[in-house]
């Protein structure tokens, strides 16, 4: 009991006295907070796109491809195929319609507003049951494009991204002219980097034939996906694969993800330790200058263990300090920011933006905790050891 | 020069701070040298690309094909030194995650465009006569530990073969390397004559073109009369430098690797500033021991000097040190993961640019207590200790 009194007072006297030491301490401040802002920045890079590519993928909608695809961009579907697909068992009917939307998935080259150079725009060919395979997508401004006419439905993404989208405007591919007619909102999902067509309209301006590359069909619920692949793996005039839209999606963004976080956390350790040296340095410091004031607590009785305990939680304040204004800087400046860049499976454009989440910020403090810890306990140690007689005669 | 001992004794005067210090500002310079060769890759190797060739694309999008007939008339443009043709193949071997470049197409043509690349003349000819041949460049070699006479299968996941199968065979004749350290040989070569005999669809076509124009002709003219020519028909092109494409298609990855660039800027410079206010405390610190040298006979000047010297030396060590490991990961990341990661690679300007922030950084965080030093009246500081 005695020792924890001991320790709350010299903590307290520590504390009064910081602002004696304000430059070694803001050191150890500056330093744990850049670890953390860092940390929280990059990977919420990574998050957000998660969540971009997650959230446009559920369990009750399956995406057919050609076997063997690794994304729709190189995909082929034939018009029976698709046919096949709409009468198999396990896919959601409306009356006697499938709920369903065979697509078309090219590439446009749009400027992209942040860098004015070409960038691989997704274009998508739709039918009319596009709306209802994708629960939370619809119209935000304008309107629907037309059917057989060269009007273009763009993501809102999409819209603040690239040039040239706003409605009403006129955008020119190759040799054909489309009108701008609409913006739509997917809940920030990934649909919305992409623009939509009538997929009749875009086969025709791409020279597609009467092919697709993939079909999106609802399922009567998720326990039908099993039902649906081994219907079309049995059936010999199809050879596709069938999987559930959120799978699709987790596996499209996981490159990218994986490669944010493969050098985000080696970037954080690398500068968590750089930051370890500076709250060594600072709280070294902080011992040598308190050499006499720690040696008269010492002739006070107060005890080795509360000295080393008050270094401690000193160093601990500090770090955490940094790390609340490093997270709070990551939030208030990174949290929300658009950003595109090109996804390597469907090779085009996926916007979205940064995600600074808890869990990140979570993990951010916990780091400067950990440097915290490891850059006072050695300096505590010290100070605990400082022999009394020694450090009370350089008064 | 003189005083060298003098100032390596100041470095050490604290050894666990100086110690510190110099850890910090090695993690600094480590980070320095990753995040340049990792901005590097980024740029997609436009520095490597060649300003007498260029690439013709369908002006609708990269992905859409071009005619083969287009061939002759590009080599039929006047100014057009050799052109020859590539197509994307997107396989990947063995497991979906080993994906690197595949390219079908005229093993004569693409090694007179290409004179960078470098193989045995008999693996080449032997190449030349296999329709069924490919060479792989050494990153994939080393990568997947393929060999010259192996026999290795790539899933097609666009190219589907006229009698359904996806898995396509080819047989390793060679292994090419480039003369320049800075250019990827992450990608495989085939022989677009047995793509074209045995792809299921858009027979007839190329994924893009590129040519080499004849020494002193205008690249940009050319480029302009190669799109004249296909100006209005179905096919449109779009014909750029090689270094105007990469730099394009680098500009993709956009805001990302400006980001990156960006937050790692202001923690290197965090990290020096760290440092750089722990140096002039040490200097701070030791204001009157200036004064005794200035007692001495010591000159202002050589105050300042020896007190600049130091934090310059401190940045030095760290950053050259920081500076050598970063290179050490470079090359075991570009040895490693070439195959995913081709491309990365740490300049000499780089380095040199290093080189130039430590001595900067050492004078900054220095200065400040050197010129407080210099002026310093001696027995003000003296009365001071």
């Amino acid at each position: 009991m005695n020792t924890i009194k001991q320790i709350i007072a010299v903590t307290w006297l520590n504390l009064r006295n910081l602002p004696q030491r304000l430059a070694s301490s803001a050191v150890a401040v500056i330093g744990v907070g850049a670890v953390v802002l860092v940390f929280a920045a990059v990977l919420s890079m990574a998050a957000g796109l998660e969540r971009t590519m997650m959230s446009a993928g559920t369990d009750d909608t399956a995406v057919i491809m050609r076997r063997g695809s690794t994304s729709e961009l190189n995909s082929g579907l034939s018009n029976e195929q698709t046919l096949i697909v709409a009468n198999a068992p396990g896919v959601l009917k409306d009356g006697d319609k499938t709920v369903m939307s065979a697509e078309l998935y090219v590439i446009a080259d749009v400027k992209k507003q942040s860098t004015q150079s070409d960038a691989n725009v997704p274009f998508r060919g739709i039918q009319a049951g596009a709306f209802d395979v994708r629960k939370d997508v619809r119209i935000a401004k304008g309107r629907m494009f037309e059917e057989g006419k060269n009007e273009i439905v763009v993501g809102e993404a999409a819209q603040s991204e690239f040039v040239g989208l706003g409605v009403g405007e006129t955008i020119r591919f190759g040799q054909t002219e489309w009108a701008i007619v609409g913006t739509f909102d997917a809940g920030g999902s990934v649909s919305e980097s992409e623009l939509w067509t009538d997929v009749r309209v875009l086969q025709a301006a791409y020279r597609r034939g009467n092919s697709f590359q993939s079909v999106r069909v609802r399922l009567e619920n998720a326990e039908s996906l099993g039902v649906l692949d081994q219907a079309l793996a049995e059936d010999p005039r199809i050879d596709v694969d069938v999987m559930s839209e959120r799978d699709y999606y987790s596996s499209q963004s996981q490159g990218l993800v994986t490669f944010i976080k493969r050098i985000g956390y080696p970037l954080t350790i690398l500068m968590a330790i750089g930051a370890i040296f500076g709250a060594l340095n600072s709280m070294y410091s902080s011992v040598s200058v308190r050499g006499k004031e720690i040696a008269t607590l010492r002739a006070l009785g107060f005890g080795p263990v509360a000295v080393l305990c008050s270094t401690v939680i000193e160093s601990v304040m500090l770090a955490l300090a940094g790390g609340v204004l490093g997270g709070l800087l990551a939030f208030l400046v990174f949290n929300g920011f658009q950003v595109s860049t090109l996804n390597g499976p469907s090779f085009s454009q996926v916007v979205f933006d940064f995600a600074v989440t808890p869990e990140l910020l979570g993990q951010g403090m916990r780091a400067a905790l950990l440097i915290g810890v490891v850059g006072g306990l050695f300096p505590a140690i010290r100070a605990a050891r400082l022999p009394v007689a020694t450090a009370l005669r350089e008064l | 020069m003189k005083y060298f001992g003098l100032i390596w004794k100041n470095v050490w005067r604290k050894k666990i701070r100086t110690s510190l210090t110099i850890l910090s500002v090695l993690v600094a310079f480590l980070l320095f040298a990753l995040l340049s060769a990792l901005g590097y890759a980024f740029k997609g190797g436009e520095d490597v690309a060649d300003a007498e060739r260029l690439v013709v694309i369908n002006k609708v999008s990269l992905i859409n094909p071009l005619p083969m007939a287009y061939m002759n008339r590009i080599a039929a443009t006047e100014g057009v030194q050799a052109v020859t043709h590539a197509s994307w193949f997107g396989g990947y071997y063995q497991d979906p995650r080993n994906q690197f470049g595949q390219f079908p197409t005229d093993p004569y043509e693409y090694f007179s465009l290409y004179p960078e690349l470098k193989m045995p003349q008999e693996q080449f000819n032997a190449w030349a006569k296999n329709r069924q041949g490919a060479v792989i460049g050494r990153e994939i070699a080393d990568q997947y530990g393929i060999n010259v006479g192996d026999r290795i299968p790539i899933q097609a996941t666009i190219w589907t073969k006229a009698d359904g199968s996806r898995t396509w065979e080819f047989d390793i004749e060679g292994i090419f390397e480039t003369d320049d350290p800075r250019g990827s040989t992450a990608y495989m070569l085939f022989q677009y004559d047995y793509f074209e005999e045995a792809r299921a669809f858009a027979k007839g076509t190329v994924g893009w073109y590129v040519l080499r124009v004849k020494p002193g002709a205008d690249p940009v003219q050319i480029a302009n009369a190669v799109d004249m020519q296909f100006a209005n028909s179905p096919n449109e092109t779009e014909t750029s430098t090689e270094a105007a494409f990469a730099q394009s298609f680098a500009k993709q990855f956009g805001n990302i690797a400006l980001i990156v660039t960006l937050i790692m800027g202001a923690v290197f410079f965090t990290l020096l500033l760290v440092s750089g206010n722990t140096m002039s405390q040490s200097v701070r610190e030791r204001i009157s021991e200036l004064a005794v040298l200035k007692t001495l006979g010591f000159s202002d000047r050589s105050v300042l000097g020896v007190v600049l010297t130091e934090s310059i030396v401190i940045m030095l060590i760290g950053g050259l040190l920081g500076l050598g490991i970063g290179w050490l990961i470079v090359q075991v990341i570009a040895g490693a993961m070439g195959a995913i990661l081709p491309g990365i690679y740490l300049t000499s300007r780089a380095i040199l640019t290093a080189i130039c922030i430590m001595i900067g950084a050492g004078i900054v965080a220095g200065i400040f207590p050197a010129l407080k030093a210099m002026r310093l009246s001696i027995i003000d500081a003296l009365a001071r200790a």
